[in-house]
């Protein structure tokens, strides 16, 4: 199974061969678990996450036509159970500041202080505590926002595969993607400036 | 190129995606506003931080909690 294809895969899926469905879940189980902890920092309901999207798949796969590929269909599906759960969850964090707030303010055209980031920041991040901060920083962005960084830029998906994803206008991913951007690197910057001062 | 303009458009200029010439005249704006040099470096840095800060591997009772549920799940699909 290890060297087949996903569409070859499904191919077998669709014809009633299990094994073939645990192959694509095998090659696929860690990075589905990893988005689902990603998205919903919490072991139990990470792994209710990862059992109801592929169960979701299997069920679906008799209807896939292969318009996007196994891995973006994947990805949207475990996307869609990740944003329910949060939405059951019903303590969506506020919606995110103004722009301005996360950028520095010039007033009267004097330049705002910079704090210099170290050359190496993930050396700094590299123990517990620090990693706890930053995924703090992620849980605290609107699940949508959240959403599209993982997927762009810890998954590495490209836009249009995020858009897909997500069912949204690839200008749209590149718009949350900014301010997630911004608003992360805000709260890093605080957290920089603290362990500087 | 005003200091605004420039943090609107850097996702753009950091995905290279960013037209050239405006590409040109962001950069020449960095060489003069040292604020502005030091937020692209920070927000450059920002990125590839997350995937530093990956969360632990699926740990081997999640692997076989999952394929047992599915086996029992899928039988009457």
């Amino acid at each position: 199974m290890l060297d087949l294809s996903d569409q070859t895969l499904v191919e077998k899926v669709k014809k009633g061969d299990y094994q073939a469905f645990e192959g694509l879940v095998n090659r696929y189980e860690g990075k589905v678990y990893r988005l689902a902890m990603r998205m919903l920092r919490n072991q139990e309901d990470a792994e209710d996450a990862l059992q109801e999207s592929f169960l979701q798949v299997y069920r679906g796969l008799k209807s896939f036509e292969g318009r996007s590929t196994f891995s973006t269909w994947l990805f949207r599906l475990a996307t869609n159970v990740c944003l329910m759960k949060i939405r059951h969850r019903g303590a969506e964090p506020a919606k995110l500041l103004p722009l301005e707030d996360y950028l520095p303010q010039h007033e009267d055209g004097a330049h705002p202080q910079m704090q210099e980031w170290p050359e190496r920041p993930e050396e700094v991040l590299l123990n517990k505590e620090s990693r706890e901060k930053m995924l703090e920083a992620l849980e605290e962005l609107p699940a949508e926002y959240r959403a599209v960084f993982i997927l762009r830029d810890v998954e590495g998906l490209s836009n249009t595969e995020a858009g897909e994803t997500l069912g949204i206008s690839v200008a749209a991913v590149k718009s949350r993607l900014h301010r997630a951007r911004l608003t992360l690197r805000g709260m890093l910057s605080g957290y920089f400036g603290k362990r500087d001062n | 190129m005003k200091c605004q303009e420039i943090l609107e458009r850097l996702s753009e200029y950091l995905d290279g995606e960013l037209d050239p010439k405006l590409c040109q005249d962001l950069e020449r704006h960095m060489e003069d506003c040292h604020p502005c040099l030091l937020f692209v470096d920070s927000l450059k840095k920002t990125i590839p931080l997350y995937k530093y800060a990956s969360c632990e591997p699926m740990p081997k009772e999640v692997h076989l909690r999952l394929h047992d549920y599915l086996k029992k799940e899928c039988q009457g699909c």
